[in-house]
């Protein structure tokens, strides 16, 4: 048996990539200079995340993070400081709310063209949605980021 | 699978039969249920006294003057005999029902801790405390003025009874506030000791018996403790119903909790007059049918007895201690010489709660975080663990399929 098939029943929530991003977080890292900064905190698990912005004009520039907490709140951080690189605020609370439906319900049909992209990225998270108690753990950091740009300091994913 | 370590006198098989959730699939894996400490699973025979009351005999209790209230009366009372009986309390009335042992610890901390207590005093709790056997104390200090202590824990996760001692020297402690088994390390307190202690120095002592009456024959006599709080759904009985006992002379001095129906002599608007005890404390409609579950429950438990469940448990804890210790990377949190049932772990660097989602995904259930004991956790300088628990259905064989799974979980993380 390969290594691949003896985890096949394990791979439908922790897919490579995730676990990738888990271990290897390439954001990973408080900004030296930003414009916004936020954190989250989901306290029925503990897991807590601290977002930095940096905008470049009206758009995001760079955003890093400090997480503490499990494989799929990191490698969640990793996806979206990856993803919402060059989106403007609006665009970004938009993919939020995308992948908040990706998150809870595996899909998000109704999400249009624009974000299919985005969203594509994102969705080796989907598989969450299996597991209700940890899509607190992914939408953790979206949160944290969300409350960054709307300069309200602290997040909870509660 | 160590077979020759299970006692004869109990027959697994026979008592796994009684469950009939235990013959589920999860995630199209046999059910491996290791997280009885959060709360049990429920045997056919409670399940069918509460059916029955609901479809042949139910009624209000404590009031009607009808043949279907008398007999319910009789019915949810005998759950107040069952648990003075399990206890050995010296009389019925010294059997507080409540909704769990949360409810147990508040009705304490508000009744005994503002109608008794003197701001001035302390209580004491341990470094290993449930949020339940914490919060309610600081409530209590905040509002009444009465000092809280805690008595730390050694490394290997037991109380520090040099400490423990030399927190009630001062005579400034009234109540000694404390689990008898931890619900994350599994340690089982020495609670004749810190009885014997507690009282040399002036001290009450109220132990949360959470986890220990699940495993362990409590005679409150014996242990000479003032109060005792435990809750029926970890005893294999429903969820909403808990038990306060006290000693009667000490309840009788305790101001009632909650005002209302059922706990009342006589009401004007001027004046009411309470109920003796323990009616006085138990304002409103009960949890009739939880009670009429918890007596069947209670009859369970001692239909197999103390003795084959205590020697279940230890030989289930031995080996689950013999074969976690063989998974590489796995750190056991606790090691308390008297200890029960309940195992936390790491492993490796990997999160608690991806653990346990791996685990789930082979069909193990397991709790995972910080277990309602925030404070402990820091102690421990952890942020959360992995945590199995055994109940009286726990096979030797559902332990290997842990320590199977966790390898699993160690070879997919790398």
């Amino acid at each position: 048996m390969t290594q691949t098939e003896t985890f096949d029943d394990l791979r439908d929530l922790y897919q490579d990539v995730i676990l990738d991003h888990g271990r290897k977080p390439r954001h990973a890292q408080r900004l030296a200079a930003f414009d916004a900064t936020a954190k989250g905190d989901n306290p029925m698990c503990g897991d807590r995340v601290e977002v930095w912005v940096k905008f470049d004009g009206d758009r995001l520039g760079r955003v890093g993070f400090e997480a503490r907490g499990c494989a799929i709140s990191v490698a969640s951080a990793d996806l979206m400081a990856e993803t919402v690189q060059g989106r403007g605020k609006a665009d970004t609370k938009a993919l939020f709310e995308a992948f908040r439906t990706l998150a809870r319900t595996g899909a998000c049909p109704d999400c249009g063209q624009a974000l299919a992209e985005p969203l594509e990225r994102l969705a080796p998270l989907a598989g969450v949605h299996e597991y209700p108690s940890r899509v607190k753990c992914a939408t953790l950091p979206w949160h944290a980021l969300i409350a960054a740009l709307d300069g309200t300091k602290e997040a909870s994913s509660e | 699978m160590n077979v020759m370590t299970n006692p004869a006198a109990l027959d697994i098989e026979r008592i796994r039969a009684d469950f009939p959730i235990l013959s589920q699939t999860v995630r199209g894996k046999k059910l491996v249920f290791l997280d009885s400490a959060a709360s049990a699973q429920k045997p056919r025979v409670v399940i069918d006294a509460m059916v029955n009351a609901m479809e042949t005999q139910y009624a209000n209790v404590h009031r009607g003057l009808h043949w279907m209230s008398e007999r319910t009366t009789e019915a949810y009372e005998a759950a107040r005999d069952a648990a003075a009986a399990l206890m050995n309390a010296n009389d019925r009335s010294e059997i507080v029902i409540t909704g769990n042992s949360t409810g147990s610890i508040n009705l304490l901390a508000h009744s005994y801790g503002r109608g008794v207590l003197k701001p001035g005093q302390a209580v004491l709790i341990s470094g290993m405390e449930h949020h339940s056997n914490i919060v309610p104390w600081q409530m209590l200090r905040d509002a009444h003025g009465i000092e809280l202590r805690v008595a730390p824990i050694t490394d290997a996760g037991e109380l520090d009874m040099a400490a423990f001692e030399a927190l009630l020297e001062d005579g400034k402690v009234g109540l000694v506030a404390i689990t008898h088994m931890s619900n994350v390390l599994g340690t089982v307190t020495p609670a004749e000791r810190i009885v014997s202690i507690a009282h040399a120095h002036g001290a009450k002592v109220m132990f949360d018996g959470s986890q220990a009456i699940v495993h362990r024959k409590i005679d409150v006599q014996a242990l000479g403790a003032d109060f005792y709080a435990w809750t029926g759904h970890k005893l294999y009985g429903p969820t909403g119903i808990g038990i306060l006992w006290g000693r009667k002379e000490l309840l009788e001095q305790m101001p009632p909790f909650f005002g209302g129906g059922d706990m009342i002599s006589s009401v004007t608007y001027e004046k009411s007059t309470w109920a003796a005890v323990p009616h006085k404390f138990e304002a409103g409609t009960p949890a009739i049918l939880e009670g009429i579950g918890l007596k069947a429950a209670i009859d369970y438990v001692q239909s197999i007895g103390y003795d084959a469940m205590a020697a279940h448990e230890a030989s289930l804890t031995e080996h689950a201690l013999a074969r976690l210790s063989k998974v590489p990377d796995l750190r056991i949190i606790g090691q308390a010489q008297d200890r029960g049932g309940v195992i936390s772990f790491v492993l490796g660097k990997a999160h608690a709660h991806d653990v346990a989602t791996l685990l789930d995904r082979q069909g193990i259930a397991v709790r995972a975080g910080h277990h309602c004991a925030e404070p402990l956790m820091h102690r421990l300088g952890l942020d959360s663990t992995a945590r199995a628990s055994f109940g009286v259905y726990t096979t030797h064989g559902e332990i290997d399929a842990l320590a199977d799974g966790l390898d699993r979980v160690r070879e997919f993380f790398g």
